[in-house]
């Protein structure tokens, strides 16, 4: 194979630039729906385990859908779909007026698909504990939301530092699927650098670095916390 | 003061308690005791309606522990309860372990709270143990913190349900010490135990259970010299062969 390797491309503009926005857009794709799944996917993980069999069945239904569609499809169900079937003011208004309808769609997509993970962390942790735990919290008198706000929650989030880091990686590496509904994130850049330089390899090396650059770093603030939160049981 | 009136419970199609009947008055030990799978446990968490059941009534202090009106947690607040694994809360210090409930079901002040968990501590011979967390701890210990967190409400009465079994043996005594005391002082007291030098020291009745039954329900002196039923009997020779 002949190759001329030129690794001087990635600082050259606008090719720096490319990669430059391309992290900065994959990372801000990847926090916010990093929010979105953690705050639903706790939710919806707490409902699942409630005694209220309607509410535990409607989350249970909720993790099911969203876990079994690949999650690229539920991107195009999110930007192609979504905006036919509601009401038409609201579909016109997605399709003409919702701000950087790209980004937004991808982050709901992505948050919506990682809750459902999430959310079987959180009921799988939750429902590690022992039955005996709770009973001694109602035993003295707190109430069901007592009971999960003081004892079941605290203690369960802890037991699930380490599979929450692991599902925070895969939201950044999920977010390069954002580029198929014209994310210019970071994959989507090495991409474009790749058709306009023919330096296929260097442009993929350097998405390569920095992805393993960001999830060192998510792995290293992550292994803080849960050094900073010890399990104690 | 507790009650229990022909309690039936069912797990599925398992009749796990079948018409069991018995009172604890004020001040009085009772001790419940059985082979494994006899019902007491479940039927000592009946009592403060950790258990549900499908038949009869339970009233503590007047208060029935089934009705549909009952407040149930105002109820359990009231009844001290201890528990064969301990269940301290494992992210807290023993210190906030004992303050918890007393917080937040009771709304004691910080300071009332804390100083009342430092008197108790100190009763059960772990004051210098407030700041440490649960698994620091070794199970005797742990079990005196959970007595201790249960004393802390303020109980009218307390429920013990196997609280030594999960010890290892050198440790077994200091924890019966400290119910022993209880008892002297004249807590109300339902206990499920295999300890039956305890039953004797302290108990006022003994309730045998089996196979969901309350078999025999008497004096403590008549249960160990003069069993009536065969069940009993064939269970204190296997429990006492080698004490």
């Amino acid at each position: 194979m002949h190759y001329n390797w030129d690794w001087s491309i990635l600082l050259q503009e606008p090719y720096l630039q490319w990669l430059i926005s391309g992290t900065g857009w994959t990372i801000a794709v990847s926090l916010a729906a990093w929010v979105i799944a953690v705050t639903v996917g706790s939710l919806i993980g707490i409902a699942r385990t409630l005694p209220n069999r309607m509410v535990a069945g409607i989350a249970t239904a909720y993790t099911e859908i969203f876990r079994n569609i690949p999650l690229l499809v539920q991107l195009f169900l999110w930007y192609f779909v979504l905006p036919e079937i509601v009401p038409e003011p609201l579909g016109h208004w997605i399709k003409r007026d919702l701000p950087l309808p790209e980004y937004t769609t991808a982050v709901i997509g992505l948050g919506f698909y990682t809750a459902a993970r999430i959310s079987e962390q959180v009921r799988a942790g939750i429902q590690s504990l022992s039955r005996g735990l709770s009973m001694a919290g109602y035993a003295q008198g707190l109430t069901l939301t007592q009971v999960y706000r003081h004892i079941l929650l605290p203690v369960a989030f802890r037991l699930i530092v380490p599979p929450f880091t692991t599902e925070f990686l895969t939201v950044f590496k999920n977010s390069s699927l954002a580029l198929t509904i014209g994310v210019l994130e970071l994959t989507a850049q090495s991409g474009q650098i790749s058709e306009y330089s023919f330096h296929s390899f260097e442009a993929y090396t350097a998405a390569t670095v920095i992805y393993i650059l960001i999830t060192m770093g998510v792995t290293a603030v992550m292994t803080v916390i849960e050094r900073r939160l010890p399990v104690a049981t | 003061m507790i009650k229990l009136s022909n309690i039936d419970k069912w797990y599925g199609a398992f009749h796990t308690l079948k018409d069991c009947s018995v009172n604890v008055s004020r001040g009085e030990v009772l001790v419940i005791c059985g082979p494994s799978g006899s019902g007491k446990s479940t039927l000592i968490k009946c009592v403060n309606g950790l258990e549900p059941f499908q038949g009869g009534e339970i009233t503590v202090d007047g208060v029935s522990v089934g009705a549909a009106g009952t407040n149930l947690p105002r109820l359990r607040a009231r009844i001290g309860m201890v528990f064969q694994n301990f269940e301290l809360y494992p992210h807290m210090s023993v210190l906030e372990n004992i303050c918890l409930a007393q917080l937040k079901v009771l709304k004691r002040p910080r300071d009332e709270a804390e100083a009342r968990a430092f008197a108790l501590l100190e009763r059960v011979g772990l004051k210098d143990h407030a700041r440490k967390l649960p698994s620091q701890l070794s199970g005797g210990q742990q079990q005196r913190v959970a007595i201790a967190r249960a004393l802390a409400m303020d109980p009218i009465a307390m429920l013990f349900d196997e609280p030594t079994s999960a010890l290892d043996p050198e440790m077994i005594n200091e924890v019966l010490e400290v119910m022993v005391q209880l008892a002297q002082e004249g807590m109300t007291m339902m206990v499920v135990t295999h300890e039956m030098g305890f039953a004797r020291k302290v108990a006022d009745r003994v309730v045998f259970m089996d196979q969901g039954e309350v078999v025999e329900d008497a004096a403590t002196d008549q249960f160990f010299s003069a069993p009536k039923s065969d069940r009993a009997k064939s269970f204190l020779s296997r429990i006492l062969q080698h004490v």
